[in-house]
């Protein structure tokens, strides 16, 4: 077994190594360090981060947490998906659920029906609302729905040997025609308007500082853990293998493994880690609606990766840090030049930093050594 | 109607200059009479002189309309536009700008004031109403009078029941005679006359015409005979299977027009696909630069040469190609030649070229769509129902679409460069170890595929919005294309184009837009179980290649 998955190409990217990570460690310890500085300082002291940052870098967490997801398939695996927005806007929705119901009788109509069903003139809970009134419930839909989507459909493209830019489009396909689903208001998410205007998650009211704190807090671990529970994959001899699929797939094949299988595992459990992401997110930013699920939304989300770095974990959860603030700063101040600069920013990764932002960091020390040499 | 034996001298009067009417006496005859008629049929106004009398001017369009007089049309329309003027002497006169022309007197009449201006009371739109009805049906020209009669077809008003039957009586032409009896049938639903309903039945079946569905209903919610509830129940079937294949006919035809645009986009993705194993997702944006293409050529021929403006679309044609053909073979130089072999990064790069291209589009002619106005001969269309239109447009878009599938089968089969596509779409290393420059043949293909998007975007122009984000509405349907109609063959993108245009239109009214797309994704799903390569693969290695 060992001789035959040593005789597999080796990766042409290594995994994370040592160096690699120390960039990424520095930046979990500055992020987790954030709300602790803020659960201790007084609101008005230096160090106090404003409440907006908060939620924003908590939103960062989440995508960051989907771009490590993201790096695991297509970094390690090969498998460009073009539709993981719609297991993180699953996610997000089976929360925003949860969220819903919570808001009880406080709503426009004072009903307790969420104010949307009222407002379409509906008399009871849909069946497959029952239960969301469970945050734990809700919690395990969160990561149930993505996962057996991605599973069964995972399973019928595997399994016909769809690759590539194939399978790439179809994942597009996918999310469009689920976000089309969702605009509905007979599909009973709220249509257009999403699901928005929550009051309170397990008891604690959302417009706290508290709350996004603690929400910052879950971000932030969740982080932590995906990165983490991705690197053991990846070490894994499983992680080997994938590699081997990812480059080349006949050959893995030759040598008995099943990259079927594989690739099935990893890109269910992807879709898994992206609906938590979203299940993180929708609380922070109080709203969800199908526009998450854009085809555009979701090659955005690629882009996190290759400005990062495919195949580095860490660096993909950097790239999606880079983009976002990016994209924070431009729709800010210069709206109508966003676009161009990530048209650009597309451009420029493909064609001039196939290795993203960690692929420098080699260069950068080649040439300081070069430095150090010359005296 | 009133009847005329109230006025007996008036009515003599009128009689006698009827049957002149058409008779070669000449106008002062009629002139003469005229004032005749008008002296003694207003004496009322003699004595009270202050406002037109609204009884007057009522008698005096039956009689004109009862004589069936030539000028007594002109005098219910001008009466119907508030440009009728009543002289004190009671004589009608058209206001037609700062002039007052005389409706039945010599020309050079003039008015003695003070002049009135009547007004349409509901007393007189009564009479107003049927006069007109009644001189268009009665009218010589067959034109006029049927339509007429569908005009009255659609919203027969109870008021007119008498003259729809009178003009029924003495018509003679089929088409009309069955409009006639259409109209009258809307009204009889209703009539206590058993026989009058049995009729009314009958032309309902007659005609079968869905508008007039309810009409049916109602007749049979209340019918007791059993022989017109029969009758009416045939006329209720036979309207919904009438609706259901004239429908079915639209969908057929909106779908074949929608494949045909699916089939234009689609062809230029699934060629360069084929030669280069690239997904160009700036693909959609060229049907963009298309639309837009058209959108300036049509401007540049409304400011410089608006009396050729129809011709606009057949310049924006070539002009089209041109540049969407330059700024493929543009895109294929600075970007994707440096991307060769890597697929995956393709499709990110040229998702960052549609970025920047909607952008600049944006910039450029605003976020909102503009106008392509359908030039004047493909305006209009043929109406199968009030709901299923046959637009000339979809029409011309269906031709336009055959003719670029000619177009780019001719330059597959018949030029050298189509000869060193296939080449290389079959084996790229064996083409090249052949002589074939490989890559100038991928800058020509590109700028092909992309010339072929653009001739989809003045197409797309005809039949949609033209916005920034045109293109993004089409690049998954015509990706599903080509994921179901495989690569390299033209057949499998026409058949997969078609089948998924068809395939849509028809889901629709079964499972709504959204479920029909999603229903044919799980179909795509399926079928690339069954056959990976889609519908037509090329046989052999070239297949595994992806």
């Amino acid at each position: 077994m060992n001789a035959r998955a040593a005789s597999v190409t080796l990766p042409k990217l290594a995994p994370a190594s040592a160096p690699r990570s120390l960039p990424l460690a520095a930046l979990v310890l500055l992020l987790l360090s954030l709300p602790l500085v803020n659960a201790v300082a007084p609101t008005n002291s230096a160090v106090h981060v404003p409440d907006y940052l908060v939620t924003l870098g908590g939103k960062f967490l989440c995508y960051a947490t989907v771009a490590v997801a993201l790096d695991l398939i297509w970094g390690f695996c090969g498998i460009l998906s073009l539709g993981h927005g719609v297991f993180f806007a699953l996610g997000g929705y089976a929360l925003g659920m949860y969220l819903m119901l919570s808001i009880g009788e406080q709503g426009v109509y004072r009903s307790h029906l969420p104010d949307f069903m009222v407002f379409l003139d509906w008399k009871e809970l849909p069946w497959f609302w029952r239960g969301f009134g469970n945050f734990f419930f809700a919690a395990a839909a969160a990561m149930v729905v993505p996962g057996v989507l991605a599973f069964l459909f995972g399973f019928l493209a595997f399994r016909s040997r769809i690759r590539g830019v194939y399978f790439s489009i179809i994942t597009q396909a996918l999310t469009y025609a689920l976000m089309l689903l969702f605009f509905r208001n007979e599909t009973g998410f709220g249509g257009n308007n999403g699901l928005t205007d929550f009051k309170h998650i397990y008891g604690y009211p959302l417009h706290e500082a508290s709350t996004r704190l603690g929400l910052y807090a879950a971000s932030a671990a969740l982080l932590v853990g995906t990165y983490f529970l991705c690197r053991a994959i990846v070490r894994s001899k499983a992680g080997r293998v994938l590699r081997a699929v990812r480059d080349d797939e006949a050959r893995a094949r030759f040598c008995g493994y099943d990259p079927t299988r594989y690739k099935l595992f990893v890109w269910t459990l992807s879709a898994v880690l992206c609906g938590l992401a979203g299940a993180l997110y929708v609380p922070q930013v109080g709203i969800i609606n199908p526009s998450e699920m854009q085809p555009s939304n979701s090659i955005e989300m690629a882009i996190w990766v290759a400005v990062g770095g495919r195949g580095t974990l860490s660096g993909a959860a950097l790239g999606a840090f880079l983009v976002n603030g990016a994209k924070s700063w431009f729709t800010g101040a210069v709206p109508d030049l966003w676009l161009f600069v990530l048209g650009a920013l597309f451009i420029a990764v493909t064609l001039f930093l196939p290795q993203g932002v960690m692929g420098l960091w080699p260069k950068l020390e080649r040439s300081l050594r070069r430095l150090r040499r010359r005296p | 109607m009133q009847s005329p034996q109230k006025h007996g001298a008036v009515s003599s009067a009128v009689n006698s200059m009827i049957s002149s009417a058409r008779s070669p006496k000449g106008w002062l005859w009629h002139v003469w009479m005229a004032v005749v008629v008008l002296m003694t049929a207003t004496p009322a106004r003699a004595v009270d002189d202050h406002a037109p009398s609204g009884a007057a001017l009522e008698q005096l369009i039956s009689e004109l309309v009862a004589a069936r007089h030539r000028q007594a049309l002109p005098l219910v329309e001008s009466l119907r536009a508030g440009t009728l003027r009543i002289d004190a002497k009671g004589r009608p006169f058209v206001q037609r700008e700062a002039e007052l022309v005389p409706l039945l007197d010599p020309p050079a009449t003039t008015p003695e004031p003070p002049i009135e201006t009547p007004i349409m009371t509901n007393q007189l739109r009564r009479v107003v109403q049927p006069a007109i009805a009644s001189l268009s049906l009665s009218a010589e020209d067959l034109d006029t009078r049927r339509r007429a009669a569908e005009e009255l077809a659609k919203r027969p008003s109870a008021e007119l029941e008498d003259t729809l039957r009178a003009a029924l009586e003495r018509e003679t032409d089929d088409e009309v005679r069955s409009a006639l009896r259409l109209a009258l049938a809307q009204l009889d639903v209703r009539s206590p006359d058993t026989a009058r309903r049995l009729a009314a039945a009958q032309a309902l079946r007659d005609a079968a015409d869905p508008r007039l569905r309810s009409d049916i209903e109602a007749l049979l919610g209340s019918e007791d005979d059993p022989e017109v509830r029969a009758v009416a129940q045939a006329a209720l079937t036979r309207t919904d299977r009438k609706v259901m294949v004239y429908g079915a006919l639209g969908h057929l035809f909106y779908g074949i027009s929608l494949g045909s645009v699916l089939i234009i986009a689609a062809l230029g993705l699934a060629i360069t696909f084929g030669v280069m194993r690239v997904i160009n997702m700036a693909h959609g944006e060229m049907l963009m630069l298309g639309a837009y293409s058209t959108f300036v050529v049509q401007n540049w021929f409304r400011d410089h040469l608006p009396q050729w403006i129809d011709a606009s679309l057949i310049v924006a044609i070539p002009v089209a190609f041109a540049i969407t053909c330059a700024v493929g073979i543009l895109l294929e130089r600075t970007v994707i030649r440096f991307l060769y072999g890597r697929p995956l990064e393709t499709l990110l790069a040229t998702w960052g070229i549609a970025l920047i291209l909607i952008q600049a589009v944006r910039l450029v002619f605003g976020a909102q769509n503009v106008t392509v106005a359908n030039p004047s001969w493909l305006s209009g269309g043929v109406e199968l129902l009030p709901s299923v239109v046959l637009t000339h447009s979809r029409l011309a878009v269906i031709v336009f679409s055959v003719l670029v599938v000619t177009f780019v089968w001719a330059v597959l089969q018949k030029t050298h460069l189509g000869l060193m596509v296939r080449a290389v779409t079959q084996n790229r290393e064996m083409a090249a170890s052949i002589g074939i420059a490989t890559r100038r043949v991928d800058m020509w293909t590109f700028g092909v595929g992309s010339g072929v998007a653009g001739l989809g975007g003045v197409a797309l122009s005809q039949i949609g919005n033209v916005g920034p984000e045109l293109g993004q509405t089409y690049i998954v349907d015509s990706f599903m294309v080509v994921v179901l109609g495989g690569v390299g063959k033209l057949a499998g993108t026409v058949l997969g184009a078609a089948g998924l245009g068809l395939l849509n239109k028809f889901l629709e009214p079964a499972a709504g837009a959204v479920l029909g797309k999603i229903a044919i994704l799980a179909f795509i799903i399926l079928f690339i179980q069954k056959r990976p390569q889609g519908l037509f693969a090329l046989k052999g290695r070239a297949a595994e290649v992806v």
